[in-house]
C-alpha cells in the first residue's frame, strides 16, 4: 500500500467520524446560537438516540429506517421536553443557572439509561450489509460513504431550513435580538422549542450514524462525544452553520492523522490545542461573526 | 444608604473595631478546629466521619479559590481540576522524593504546590483571559485537558519516571489530617477574605461589575484578571497538595473535565461571590453520596434532580450574594436591630435578584 | 404583573426552604441510619464488605462482582451459614472513584466488617489498600490485576491483599508463547488502550516474550479511553499485514477494533487477554473467526460452571454475567473456607485474632476449595498471586469455546 492510498484512506476514516461531530455540533451551535446556553445534555440526546435504536432494531428486530425515525422523533421530544420542562422556568435568570442546570439534564439522563438499560454495553445489529466501494486504489467502506451522505443531505436541508422558510427567518431573527424579534410579532417561545427541536432531530440523525459506524450504546457515551462536538462547534464559530461542519470536519480529520501518526494518547491534546490557538488568533472561530461589545 | 446616614445622625450605633472581628473570629475558628479535632480523635465519632470531613475541608478549599475567579471577577474557568492536578503532582512528586521528615515537609509541599500552580496559572491566563464569557470556558476546558493528557503521557516522552502516566504516582505519604486541612480551609478563607476587603480586591470586583467603566477609572484590567486568576489556581495547587497527602495515590484521571464541573457546580449552586455560600455548598454535596447511600442505585438520580430543582427554584444560588459577617451579626445584636436588619438585607437581595433577571 | 411577580417569588422561596429542609431530613436520615448500623455489633453475624462501581462508567465490572459474590454467600447462608453464624454483606458503590472507595471502606470499617471482596478497578483497589492494610482487613480482590495492588513499590508484600485474578504481565507471555509455540506466528502488530494500566501490561508482557522467542513486533498501536474509531491505526497494521494482532483490551473495545479492522482489510489472526470474555457479543462471527484468547474462565466447560451460570442468570440476569463475576464467586468461596477456619480459633469476628487468623487461613485453605474458575483451588506464591493455568479459548462460528489449557 502506497503512503498516498494510507493518507487517503485516513482522511476518509476522518471525514467519517467528522461528519458526525458535525451534526452534533450543529445542534449545540443552534441552541447557543438562540438562548447562549451551553447545551451539556446535548451529547446525552444522542446516548439516548442511540437507546431507541438499539430497541427498534436489537429487541424489536425492527427496520434500520423505522429505527432510524423512531430515534429522529424520540430525540425531538425528548429535546423539547428537556426545553420546557427544565429551560424555560430560567430564561430570565443568569445564564451560569441555565448552564448548571444543563448539567444537571445530563447527569440525570446518564443515570436514567443507567437504571432502564443497565450498565453493559448494548450491541446494535450492522445496519448496511454492502461490500466497500472501489475509487482508483482506495475503497471506501459502505459504512463511511452512508454517514457522509447522510450527513451531507442532513446539512443542505438544515441550510434551505433556516435560510429559506419562515421559521428559519424567525430563528435568525429571535438569535439576534431576541426583544427585537418579539416587538416584530414573533413568538419567541415557539420559536426557542422550534430550535431545540431541530437541533435534538440532527442529534437523533447523528445517533443513527454513530450506530452505524461504532455499533454500541453505552449510558456514558455521550459526554466524550458531545464535548467535541462542543470544541467542533466553537472551533468553527459558534452560531454558524458551515461554521460547525467545518470545525466537525477538522477535527475529525486532526484526529484520524493524529492517531494514524502512532500519537494517538495525545489526541485529545492536539483538537483542544488547535482550538486554543484558533481562538487565541481568532477568538469567534474559524467562520463566527465578530463581535463588537456595547458600552 | 439611608441607614448608614441614620446611625451617623443619632450616633449611638456601636461599632466594632476591624481587630476585635478579627479575634473574634480566630477565637471561634480554633474552638472549631480543637472541637472537632478532639470529637474525631477520640473516637467518639465514626471513622469515615474523619475522612469524610478531610476531604470536605479539600473541596471547600477548591469552591472557595474558584469562587475568587467566578464569583468575585466575574469569570467562568472550567479548568480548574488541572490546577488542582499541577499542585498534587508537584507536591506529591517533592514529598515522595525529599528526605525531610514529614511533618516539616508537607507545609513545604504544599506552598510548591501553590507555587506552582500559581505559575501555571499565569501562564494559562495572559492568553485565556483575552477571551471572555463562554470562550473564555472553552478555551480553560481545553487547558484543563491539555494538562491531563500531559500528566498520562509525559513519561513516554521524555524518558523518565515523573508522573508514572496512567499507572499513577502510588505511596505518596498520607499526611493530611483533618487539623491541618482545616487549618489550610481557614488560611484560605482568611487569605480570600483580606484580599477581596483590600483595594485590590475592589478592583477586581470592578471588573466584575463593568470592565469598561473599570478600565475607564484607570484599573489596570488585565494585571487584575491575571492576579485573581493565579491566586484562585493557587489555592486550587494546595487543595492538590492536600487530596495527594489524603489518598496516598494520583491517577491523572481523577482531573478530568468532570472534576471541574463538580467544583463549578458547588461555587455557583452555593452563589456566586458568596463565600460562605461557596463553604456550604462543598460541605453539602460532598456528603450528599454518602447521604444518599440509603437510595443506592438512584441515589445519583436524586442528586441530580436536587441540583436541578435547586437551579428552578433559587437560579441565583442557595444564598446568592450574600456573605457571613460576625462583624455585622455581633453589631446588629448589640444595636438590637438584629430583625429589622434581617428584613432589610431581605429586601436587598429581592431588589437585587430582580436587577438580575 | 406586579402582584404576580411577588406571588411567584413567594412561592420560589417557599420551594427552595421545603428543599432546605428536605435535604436536612436526608442529612438526619442518613446519620440516624448510620447509628442504628454500628449499633447491632451482634456476636451471631459476621459482616462482609463488598465494594465496587455499581454506578457509572465501569458498573457492569462492580455489579458482576457484587452479585457473583452475594451469589455465593446466599447460598452459605441458606444452608447455615459459617459454624451457624450468619453472613451479613455490607455493599457499598464506589462510582469507581478513589475518594469514595476510601471513604465507603472506612465506613464499612465502622460498620465492622471482618474481611472485604474488591475493590473491582485497579486504580481504586490501590487507593483502598493502603488503608486496609493498615487496620489488617483481609481482602480478596477478584479483577484487580495490577502487580501492585499486592506489593509495594519497595517490594514488601501487602499480607492482608489476595486476588482471584491473573496479574497482568502472566496473560502477556502465555499468549506471545501461545503464538509461536502453537500458531508458528513470525510478526505480530499491538493494537492497545495507552491510557490503561491493564492493557500496558499485558501488551509490555507480550512484548518480551516475543523478543525472546524472535517474533518480530512489526508495529505498536495506542488508542485513548473512549475511543470508539480505530481505524486509522488499523489501517497502518493492515499495511504491514502481520501474522497476529495482540488486542488485550476490554471486551466493547476489542469487539469493534475487530469489526473495524476487517473493514479496513486486517486479515491477521488476532489474540486477546481474559478482557475478551463475551466478546462475541460485540463483533459478528464472520469478523472474530479463529480468534484466540487466554481467559482465567471457561464459559459452560464444566458442571459446577454451568451450575453456577444457570443459578447466577435465574438471580440477576445474564446482563452481568462475566468473567469478573466468576471470579468473584470464587472469592466469596475462598473467603469462607478461610472463615470456618478461623472460626475454629474462638475469637469473635472482627477482632484483631480473627481478621489475623482469617488472613493465614486464605493461604493455607484456598488448596482446599474446588473454584469455578480453578478446580485445584488456589495456592498462592510469595506476592499473594495465585498460581493457576491459562485457558485459551477459541471464538468460532460466533461461540467462545474452550480450546485448550495452556
Amino acid at each position: 500500500m502506497s503512503l498516498l492510498t494510507t493518507i487517503l484512506k485516513q482522511l476518509i476514516n476522518g471525514l467519517q467520524s467528522g461528519s458526525i461531530y458535525a451534526l452534533v455540533a450543529l445542534g449545540y451551535s443552534m441552541v447557543y446560537g438562540i438562548i447562549m446556553l451551553l447545551n451539556f445534555a446535548h451529547g446525552d440526546i444522542i446516548m439516548v438516540g442511540a437507546y431507541i435504536v438499539w430497541l427498534m432494531m436489537a429487541r424489536f428486530a425492527l427496520n434500520p429506517i423505522i429505527a432510524l425515525l423512531a430515534a429522529i422523533v424520540g430525540c425531538t421530544a425528548l429535546g423539547v421536553v428537556i426545553e420546557k420542562a427544565a429551560y424555560k422556568p430560567l430564561r430570565s435568570s443568569p445564564r451560569i443557572s441555565l448552564l448548571i442546570t444543563a448539567i444537571g439534564i445530563s447527569y440525570f439522563l446518564e443515570n436514567a439509561a443507567q437504571l432502564i438499560f443497565g450498565a453493559n454495553a448494548r450491541v446494535i445489529p450492522p445496519f448496511i450489509n454492502a461490500e466497500p466501494i472501489t475509487v482508483g486504489a482506495v475503497s471506501i467502506p459502505a459504512e463511511a460513504a452512508v454517514t457522509l451522505a447522510a450527513a451531507g443531505i442532513a446539512m443542505v436541508l438544515l441550510n434551505v431550513l433556516v435560510k429559506k422558510t419562515k421559521m428559519g427567518k424567525a430563528m435568525r431573527a429571535v438569535s439576534e435580538d431576541a426583544g427585537a424579534a418579539q416587538l416584530m410579532g414573533i413568538n419567541i417561545n415557539n420559536t426557542i422549542s422550534f430550535t431545540f427541536a431541530v437541533g435534538s432531530a440532527l442529534a437523533g440523525i447523528g445517533s443513527v450514524l454513530y450506530c452505524c459506524a461504532y455499533p454500541k450504546a453505552t449510558p456514558t457515551m455521550g459526554s466524550m462525544l458531545g464535548l467535541k462536538a462542543f470544541v467542533a462547534a466553537v472551533l468553527g464559530g459558534i452560531g454558524s452553520i458551515p461554521g460547525a461542519m467545518a470545525g466537525g470536519f477538522a477535527i475529525g480529520i486532526a484526529e484520524a492523522l493524529v492517531s494514524s501518526a502512532g500519537l494517538s494518547e495525545w489526541k485529545d491534546g492536539v483538537v483542544f490545542a488547535i482550538l486554543i490557538i484558533v481562538l487565541l488568533v481568532k477568538p469567534t472561530g474559524l467562520m463566527g461573526r465578530p463581535m463588537t461589545e456595547k458600552v | 444608604m439611608d441607614n448608614r446616614a441614620n446611625n451617623k445622625a443619632n450616633k449611638k450605633r456601636f461599632e466594632l473595631p476591624v481587630w476585635a472581628a478579627y479575634i473574634i473570629n480566630l477565637g471561634l475558628f480554633i474552638a472549631f478546629i480543637s472541637l472537632f479535632g478532639v470529637l474525631l480523635s477520640s473516637g467518639a465519632l465514626p471513622g469515615f466521619i474523619t475522612k469524610v470531613a478531610m476531604l470536605i475541608g479539600i473541596q471547600v478549599i477548591l469552591a472557595v479559590s474558584l469562587n475568587v475567579s467566578t464569583g468575585y471577577l466575574g469569570q467562568l474557568p472550567l479548568g480548574h481540576a488541572g490546577f488542582m492536578a499541577v499542585g498534587a503532582y508537584a507536591s506529591a512528586i517533592f514529598m515522595t522524593h525529599t528526605s525531610i521528615p514529614a511533618g516539616i515537609a508537607f507545609p513545604i509541599g504544599i506552598v510548591i504546590a501553590a507555587a506552582v500552580a500559581g505559575l501555571f496559572g499565569v501562564l494559562i491566563g495572559i492568553p485565556a483571559l483575552r477571551l471572555k464569557g463562554d470562550y473564555l470556558a472553552i478555551i480553560t476546558l481545553g487547558f484543563g485537558e491539555i494538562i491531563r493528557v500531559v500528566l498520562l503521557n509525559i513519561d513516554s516522552v521524555l524518558g523518565f519516571k515523573l508522573t508514572n502516566g496512567a499507572a499513577g504516582l502510588q505511596n505518596i505519604p498520607k499526611t493530611t489530617t483533618f487539623v491541618n486541612a482545616w487549618l489550610m480551609v481557614g488560611l484560605t478563607c482568611f487569605l480570600i477574605h483580606t484580599f477581596i476587603k483590600s483595594r485590590h480586591g475592589r478592583a477586581v470586583l470592578s471588573i466584575r461589575e463593568n470592565e469598561i467603566a473599570a478600565e475607564a477609572c484607570g484599573i489596570n484590567i488585565t494585571y487584575y484578571k491575571t492576579l485573581a486568576f493565579s491566586m484562585s489556581a493557587a489555592f486550587a495547587g494546595a487543595a492538590g497538595a492536600l487530596y495527594a497527602g489524603y489518598l496516598g495515590i494520583l491517577n491523572p484521571s481523577s482531573f478530568g473535565f468532570m472534576k471541574s464541573i463538580e467544583i463549578l457546580v458547588m461555587v455557583v449552586l452555593g452563589g456566586m461571590g458568596s463565600m460562605v455560600g461557596s463553604i456550604a455548598a462543598a460541605i453539602a454535596l460532598t456528603a450528599a453520596p454518602e447521604l444518599l447511600r440509603a437510595f443506592d442505585n438512584y441515589r445519583m438520580i436524586a442528586y441530580s434532580l436536587l441540583l436541578i430543582a435547586t437551579m428552578i427554584f433559587k437560579p441565583s444560588g442557595l444564598m446568592g450574594r450574600y456573605d457571613f459577617s460576625m462583624k455585622r451579626i455581633i453589631e446588629n445584636a448589640i444595636n438590637g436591630d438584629i430583625f429589622r436588619r434581617i428584613r432589610k438585607s431581605r429586601a436587598f437581595d429581592k431588589a437585587e435578584g430582580e436587577g438580575e433577571a | 404583573m406586579k402582584m404576580s411577580r411577588t406571588m411567584t417569588m413567594t412561592v420560589k422561596r417557599t420551594f427552595a426552604f421545603a428543599l432546605a429542609a428536605l435535604m436536612m431530613l436526608l442529612m438526619l436520615a442518613g446519620c440516624s441510619g448510620q447509628a442504628a448500623q454500628s449499633g447491632d455489633a451482634s456476636a451471631n453475624t459476621i459482616k462482609i464488605g463488598i465494594l465496587g462501581p455499581h454506578t457509572g462508567e465501569y458498573a457492569a465490572y462492580g455489579l458482576g462482582v457484587r452479585n457473583g459474590a452475594e451469589l455465593y454467600f446466599n447460598k452459605v447462608n441458606e444452608n447455615g451459614g459459617i459454624n451457624g453464624k450468619r453472613i451479613e454483606l455490607v455493599i457499598y458503590d464506589n462510582k469507581g472513584d478513589d475518594t469514595e472507595s476510601v471513604t465507603a471502606f472506612t465506613r464499612m470499617v465502622d460498620n465492622g466488617i471482618t474481611a472485604l471482596i474488591g475493590d473491582v478497578l485497579t486504580g481504586n483497589t490501590l487507593a483502598v489498600v493502603g488503608e486496609a492494610n493498615a487496620v489488617n482487613m483481609p481482602m480478596i480482590t477478584p479483577s484487580a490485576t495490577a502487580a501492585a495492588v499486592t506489593v509495594k513499590e519497595d517490594g514488601t508484600v501487602y499480607s492482608n491483599v489476595f486476588r482471584t485474578c491473573f496479574i497482568d504481565p502472566f496473560q502477556g507471555e502465555k499468549m506471545a508463547g501461545f503464538a509461536n509455540d502453537i500458531l508458528g506466528a513470525k510478526t505480530a502488530a499491538l493494537l492497545c488502550q495507552t491510557g490503561n494500566d491493564y492493557a500496558q501490561g499485558l501488551a509490555e508482557a507480550f512484548k518480551q516474550k516475543c523478543a525472546q522467542l524472535g517474533i518480530q513486533i512489526v508495529a505498536e498501536e495506542g488508542y485513548a479511553k473512549g475511543d470508539v474509531d480505530f481505524k486509522s491505526q488499523l489501517t497502518n497494521i493492515a499495511a504491514k499485514a502481520p501474522d497476529v494482532v495482540f488486542c488485550p483490551n476490554y471486551y466493547e473495545d476489542d469487539g469493534m477494533i475487530v469489526t473495524q479492522a476487517r473493514q479496513v482489510g486486517v486479515s491477521s489472526t488476532f489474540l486477546g487477554g481474559d478482557g475478551w470474555s463475551s466478546v462475541t457479543k460485540y463483533a459478528s462471527k464472520e469478523a472474530l473467526e479463529g480468534s484466540f484468547y487466554c481467559s482465567s474462565y471457561a464459559p459452560g466447560s464444566t458442571d459446577a460452571v454451568k451450575k453456577f451460570e444457570e443459578e447466577y442468570v435465574a438471580g440477576y440476569g445474564k446482563d452481568t454475567l462475566n468473567m469478573f463475576a466468576a471470579t468473584a464467586y470464587d472469592a466469596a468461596m475462598l473467603m469462607c473456607a478461610a472463615l470456618e477456619k478461623a472460626e475454629t480459633g474462638g475469637s469473635a469476628p472482627a477482632s484483631e485474632e480473627y481478621k489475623q487468623a482469617v488472613i493465614d487461613a486464605i493461604k493455607s485453605e484456598g488448596a482446599t476449595i474446588c473454584g469455578i474458575t480453578s478446580e485445584a483451588g488456589y495456592t498462592f506464591d510469595d506476592s499473594n498471586n495465585p498460581i493457576k493455568d491459562a485457558v485459551i479459548m477459541k471464538v468460532t462460528s460466533g461461540e467462545e469455546v474452550f480450546d485448550r489449557m495452556y
